[in-house]
Order: C-alpha cells, then sequence, then structure tokens
C-alpha cells in the first residue's frame, strides 16, 4: 500500500511536475482547437460527396472515408512524420499530428454526418426544393441542421475521442499533456506525474462523457 | 517520382522486410483477436451485473466504465507499463497492451450492452416472469439476446476502433506490424517497411470496416 501511493500518488513529484503538465495541456488544447474544427469540416465535405448524385463523387468519397477509418491513427501520424523526411519533406511534429489528424478525425465524422444526413426524410429536401430554395441552400438551412441534431451525441462523443487521440502526438515528440508527464516520468523513475496527467484528461473528459450518457439515454426514450 | 519509388516501394527493402511484417500481423491479428473476445465478454457480464440494480454493484461498474472511456488509451498503457514494475509487478508488454485494450473495450462494451439492455421493452421482462422463469434466466435467455441483437453496429465499430490501437503497442515495444515496421525503417535507413505496414492494416482492418457498414444496413432499426 505504501509503495503504490510513493509510486502513483507521490505529492512532491506531482507537484514538481505540475507547471511542464500543464505547459503540455496548454498544448493539447492547441492540438484540440486545430483539429476538431478541421477535422468537423473535412468530415462534413466528405459526408455531402459520399451521399451526391454523381457516382464517381460518391465513390471517391466513401473510399476515402473507409481508407482512413481503416488505418490506425498512430501508424498514419508515423508515416507522415518518419517517413516524408525520406521523400526530402522535412515536416514539423505539429505540422505531422495536424495532417494526420485531418485524414482520421475527417473520416469519422464524415461517417457520422453521413449517417446524420441520411436521417433526414427524403421529403424534407423535396419540400424545400419546391418552395424555391437551391439545392446548396436547401442542404444549408434544411437538410443539415436536422442532420446535425439527430447525431447531436455521436458528433460529441467523436470530439472526445479526439481529444483522445491527441495524446498520440507524443510519440512524435510533440510537448502535449502526455509527453510532458513521461518525461517527467523518465527522469524521476516514478508513475505519478502519469497519474496527474490522467486526473486532468479525467477533469476534462468525464463531464463529456456523462454529457454524451445523457443525451444517449433521452433519444432513446 | 524516382526517389519517392526509391524511398517508398524500394523493392529490395521490401522483399527483405515482408516477413517481418507478417509476423508482426500474426502478433497483431492475435492480440486483436484476444482482446475482442475477453473484451465483449467481460463488457456484457458487467452489464448483466448491472440489470440486477444492486446500488454496491453498480456505482463500481459505473465508476471503471466512465474512467475508462475517458482516459486515453495511451495513458493506461504507459502507466501500467512503466507504473507497475516500481510495484513489483512485472507484466511483459504484450500482457499490459492486451489486458489495459480489454479492459478499455470491456468498459465500452459494457455501457452499449447496457443501453440494449434498458432499450428492450419492459412487456419482454414481464411476459417471461409470468411464464414462472427467474430474473437470471429471463435476463440470460429472453433480454440479452435481444439487446445483444440491438447493439452489434455499436459494438462492432467499437471492437474495430479498439482493435486498431494495438498499433500503440509500437510505444512500449511489442513487436506488432507497427513495432517491426519502425524498427525495420530504423535499420534499412529506408520509408518502404512504413509503406508495408500501412497496406497491412489496410487488408487487415479495410473489410471489417466495409463490413461494419453493411451490418448497420443490416440491423439498422425499422424507421431509421
Amino acid at each position: 500500500m505504501e509503495a503504490i501511493l510513493q509510486q502513483f500518488f507521490n505529492l512532491d513529484i506531482m507537484a514538481k511536475a505540475l507547471p511542464l503538465v500543464l505547459k503540455g495541456l496548454g498544448v493539447t488544447l492547441l492540438i484540440c482547437a486545430v483539429v476538431i474544427p478541421l477535422g468537423a469540416l473535412g468530415g462534413l465535405v466528405f459526408a455531402i460527396g459520399s451521399v451526391a448524385k454523381n457516382r464517381a463523387v460518391r465513390w471517391v468519397s466513401i473510399a476515402f472515408v473507409d481508407l482512413f477509418r481503416a488505418t490506425p491513427p498512430l501508424v498514419l501520424l508515423i508515416f507522415i512524420y518518419a517517413g516524408l523526411p525520406f521523400a526530402g519533406l522535412k515536416i514539423s511534429p505539429f505540422a505531422a499530428v495536424t495532417v494526420g489528424f485531418f485524414l482520421n478525425n475527417s473520416a469519422y465524422f464524415a461517417e457520422i454526418f453521413r449517417a446524420g444526413l441520411l436521417s433526414v426524410p427524403k421529403g424534407q429536401g423535396e419540400a424545400a426544393r419546391s418552395t424555391g430554395l437551391t439545392g446548396a441552400q436547401t442542404l444549408l438551412w434544411v437538410t443539415l441542421p436536422q442532420a446535425v441534431r439527430n447525431v447531436l451525441p455521436d458528433l460529441l462523443s467523436n470530439v472526445v475521442e479526439v481529444v483522445k487521440l491527441t495524446s498520440l502526438a507524443s510519440v512524435v515528440s510533440l510537448g502535449e499533456m502526455l509527453h510532458a508527464a513521461g518525461l517527467v516520468r523518465s527522469v524521476t523513475y516514478n508513475a505519478s506525474p502519469l497519474v496527474l496527467a490522467a486526473g486532468l484528461y479525467l477533469l476534462l473528459l468525464w463531464p463529456l462523457v456523462r454529457v454524451i450518457a445523457r443525451f444517449e439515454r433521452r433519444i432513446a426514450s | 517520382m524516382e526517389v519517392f519509388l526509391d524511398q517508398f516501394l524500394n523493392p529490395a527493402v521490401l522483399a527483405k522486410y515482408t516477413p517481418l511484417i507478417l509476423k508482426g500481423a500474426g502478433v497483431t491479428v492475435l492480440l486483436s483477436v484476444l482482446i475482442v473476445l475477453a473484451g465483449i465478454a467481460l463488457g456484457t457480464a458487467l452489464a448483466c451485473l448491472r440489470a440486477y440494480r444492486i446500488a454496491a454493484l453498480s456505482l463500481p461498474i459505473v465508476i471503471y466504465a466512465d474512467i475508462f472511456r475517458a482516459l486515453p488509451p495511451l495513458v493506461l498503457i504507459l502507466l501500467a507499463y512503466f507504473g507497475l514494475p516500481n510495484v513489483g509487478v512485472l507484466l511483459s508488454s504484450f500482457t499490459v497492451l492486451f489486458l489495459i485494450l480489454t479492459l478499455v473495450l470491456a468498459a465500452f462494451a459494457e455501457e452499449i450492452v447496457w443501453a440494449g439492455i434498458t432499450a428492450t421493452p419492459k412487456g419482454q421482462w414481464e411476459a417471461a416472469r409470468s411464464t414462472g422463469l427467474t430474473f437470471t434466466w429471463t435476463l440470460g435467455h429472453v433480454v440479452l439476446p435481444q439487446a445483444l441483437r440491438m447493439v452489434i453496429p455499436p459494438l462492432t465499430n467499437r471492437a474495430i476502433a479498439i482493435t486498431k490501437m494495438t498499433a500503440l503497442g509500437m510505444v512500449i515495444g511489442v513487436p506488432d506490424i507497427l513495432g517491426q515496421a519502425t524498427t525495420a525503417q530504423s535499420f534499412s535507413a529506408n520509408a518502404s517497411p512504413l509503406t508495408l505496414a500501412a497496406v497491412a492494416y489496410v487488408i487487415l482492418f479495410l473489410p471489417f470496416v466495409i463490413a461494419s457498414r453493411w451490418l448497420e444496413a443490416r440491423f439498422a432499426p425499422p424507421g431509421a
């Protein structure tokens, strides 16, 4: 028991790690602020593509989504970060993370938006068109709002997944929260900094997990 | 173009490291199968325990499920891999990866199966109980089969997402596909092993991604 407290919940070490870990948290939030909007936007584009009338557009969109849903994000990230320099393309960790997560997140967001678009009854679009709205106006003002509302819990739960995903950036030495905690761990030989980071992740994500659970229950009933 | 082919699809490097990547694929497949079986079994068992609505049982289950759904798996993996030896628990990197991803999948599976159990119409419970079946029998033979059927699509999606995370094993030195590929990449000073790894993952997981799309259409609730 004493050993567990000493090795996992050492307050002295946590206090020493706190400034660095908090700085890491800032980077984590920065990554989120960049990759979540980018991924959602990309996802929306590919979702609209995947339900397009044009067969070629539809197939390309679906192929993109399936390909990047089948590739583990860490593989993508390492391919970009460690692979591209071989082709003479030097890329910073932050750029690698942005590009890698954009491809991964777009695929996941696209699949969610697609389910949303398909859940809106056809009559809605037809009614809107018959009032004289253009196709783009119909999509923007009639179909999309309903689609987003129908998949709101899934969108939120994907946001949680993306925040969790940012921990992968530590593998390419981007100084986000897990990287900072891991750094302190490796010099103190003590797991407490990792527990500290875990605590901060919980603080950040647990409320969201609860909100999603509530949403899901309300929609189910 | 020349440079690109030489660096990413170098025939000599590809030929040399294909056996190694295949060996890694064996580890990835073995881990994935073990994690899916253990994770879904544990998650389903926990969801059933919750159905008895005994607070002393439900509360710890909910707390566990929340924590393991909210924390990034990589944090848990590093915590177990670097923390446990300090308190005298020595586990191989393979075991750590298996344990953590199983616990993560079980947490999600518990929530998904529980949602299925609560979504099963009350009349099913009442009808089964009124024929004289016990609570446990009703749960296991009437409610659970219907609940599981309902949650096949989300469960499949989650299982695929978690098995893809076996790639995280590379960080703690599990010789899976990505682990072998990064080692090979640094030995050969060539990116071709990474190409090989990406292709291997796509070959392994694309059929499941496409199958999950089909499952979703097949098991979609009527009217949706």
